[in-house]
């Protein structure tokens, strides 16, 4: 089975508070992760560590065959990563923004092009080439968003909250493309807090006081937790957390 | 306690809000419930008297927002979307601070803030900067109210904020209600409109509708089917291709479905012998009445 994600008791510390405390977990080619949890039960901290940002106190890992704690600059060259919070440069044309993570991404100047018109042609976006991304609507910025976070054909792309925000249309639209990518292979990583999107993942895990309380397909887990839907299954699992004022 | 006569505001040559009209009564939760750019936090910020209008007007507690807007600054209290205390002061000296500006103290008016400020006293020496996202939130509140508003402008307290945190929340919300304090506030979340008394969908810079949310839910015209079957992603792509079928969208473990208007001799049992003739396994489709996101979703379509 091919694992783009084995995460084997990682764990961090930051003076004696255990953000992450021996998590372990693996997410196979072509999945969809969702990756939940309350806030300040760990989640960005894990999620830093699996992108090579931060080192782990104890415990390993290893992304995209890379071992995030002596290869941090391979993991970051073979993942994609996108938020709601920060995508694009607004200030910059749709090209430029293609452009440039292109080239941060190292991928050949040759593809660089034909990859930009690619790119455009799938999203129909070849008449706005030369927009800025400030004057483009949402929608279309998060679809540029995270047609760019995957640019270079990264085997896994982490998706931090990418539907915050964003209007129920719009959301279900962003959700059909990454199911597009992980047609073509890509293993998508997301977090988020609404929990009808939980439901859209493969499987789950839920995150509470930095351990992973649960972790299985959403209708399993709805089922284990005689629950309707994963809201409940949430509110279960979280409702008890210790470090609930974070 | 809120009244606004045809607000329109524009940001250069984009309208940011259109031809806004509505009343809020006193005691009202008032929920805006529209995604990013809608244009919530305009209108927030020209009812707040921070910015002006470019046409029509607006009161607040009876107070004009430009005539009147010393008065209406000293009976609102306003949490913008984006943390705005001072972070180099700690939890205390801030809820000082803004106590201080409208000449009250937190002895005060401590009975409206205890239940909320209780839960962040212990770090009461800490610096707002090094707060959590959860604990900023009730600092921000607890600064919003210590001057006894008797209106309450919340801009997106919820956003980011993970289930049980937006439930608790919430709760808060009411408890301040039963205090008799208007609430205006806004979130792009769905499920949270039906915890408003009434609420505005809001998109585009317009209002697509408003009412209870039991109003809204009955104003939704189309039937509505929830569908599911063993291959969620194949069913979306056969649903979208069936002819009677006028718009299919994901609703977590389902997915639903309108039907075309002429469509009216179409059955849960004729849709669910079709999916099955396609070869899907499992199917359960149940006729269901729309939610709040399925009429925004109606309506924005419009």
């Amino acid at each position: 089975m091919d694992k783009v994600i084995v995460a084997e008791q990682l764990t961090k510390q930051f003076g004696h508070f255990t953000a992450v405390d021996h998590i372990s977990f693996e997410v196979e080619r072509g999945e969809i992760f969702g990756f939940l949890g309350a806030n300040g039960a760990g989640k960005t901290t894990a999620m830093r560590m699996l992108c090579g940002l931060s080192l782990p106190t104890s415990g390993k890992a290893r992304v995209a065959g890379f071992d995030i704690a002596t290869q941090t600059e391979l993991v970051k060259q073979n993942i994609g990563y996108m938020s709601q919070k920060f995508a694009l440069y607004d200030e910059l044309t749709v090209a430029e923004n293609i452009r440039l993570y292109a080239g941060i991404y190292d991928v050949p100047k040759n593809d660089i092009q034909i990859r930009t018109h690619e790119l455009l042609q799938r999203l129909g976006f070849e008449s706005e080439r030369n927009t800025f991304v400030h004057s483009l609507p949402l929608g279309w910025k998060q679809k540029l968003a995270f047609s760019v976070a995957i640019i270079h054909q990264p085997r896994i792309v982490f998706l931090d909250e990418p539907t915050g925000g964003v209007d129920p249309v719009t959301r279900r639209q962003f959700w059909e493309m990454i199911y597009e990518a992980t047609d073509r292979g890509i293993t998508a990583f997301v977090t988020t807090h609404y929990m009808d999107e939980a439901e859209y993942c493969n499987r789950v895990s839920v995150m509470v006081d930095g351990k992973i309380a649960a972790m299985d397909s959403p209708a399993q887990l709805r089922k284990d937790f005689n629950a309707k839907t994963m809201d409940d299954v949430f509110h279960q699992l979280a409702r008890n957390a210790s470090r609930k004022a974070e | 306690m809120i009244s606004c006569s045809a607000i329109r505001k524009n940001y250069g040559k984009i309208p940011a809000l259109n031809n806004i009209s509505f009343e809020v009564q006193k005691g009202e939760i008032f929920g805006l419930i529209g995604p990013d750019g809608a244009g919530k936090t305009t209108f927030f910020r020209i009812l707040t008297t921070l910015i002006l209008a470019d046409e029509g007007s607006a009161t607040v507690n009876g107070y004009d927002v430009v005539r009147s807007y010393e008065s209406v600054r000293k009976c609102v209290g306003y949490m913008p979307g984006r943390f705005s205390l001072y972070q180099d002061l700690t939890v205390a000296e801030n809820l000082e601070f803004f106590a201080t500006v409208f000449n009250t103290s937190i002895q005060e008016n401590y009975d409206l803030i205890r239940d909320i400020y209780q839960q962040i006293e212990p770090f009461k020496h800490r610096r707002a900067g090094k707060l959590s996202g959860g604990m900023k939130q009730k600092l921000a509140l607890s600064c919003a109210l210590i001057h006894k508003p008797t209106v309450l402008f919340l801009d997106e307290p919820t956003t980011g904020v993970d289930p049980v945190s937006r439930k608790e929340f919430w709760g808060m919300l009411k408890r301040l209600q039963h205090q008799g304090i208007t609430i205006l506030v806004s979130t792009p979340y769905m499920d949270e409109a039906g915890l408003c008394d009434r609420i505005a969908l809001i998109q585009r810079g317009s209002f697509l509708s408003i009412d209870t949310p039991a109003g809204i839910v009955a104003g939704f015209r189309k039937r509505l089917f929830s569908v599911h079957s063993q291959s969620m992603s194949q069913l979306l792509k056969d649903l979208r291709g069936l002819a009677f079928v006028e718009s299919c969208y994901a609703f977590g473990d389902s997915h639903h479905i309108t039907l075309k208007e002429q469509a009216n001799t179409i059955t849960s049992e004729s849709i669910q012998l079709q999916l099955h003739q396609m070869g899907h396994q499992h199917v359960v489709v149940r006729e269901i009445q729309a939610g709040i996101e399925d009429c925004f979703m109606e309506l924005s379509n419009q």
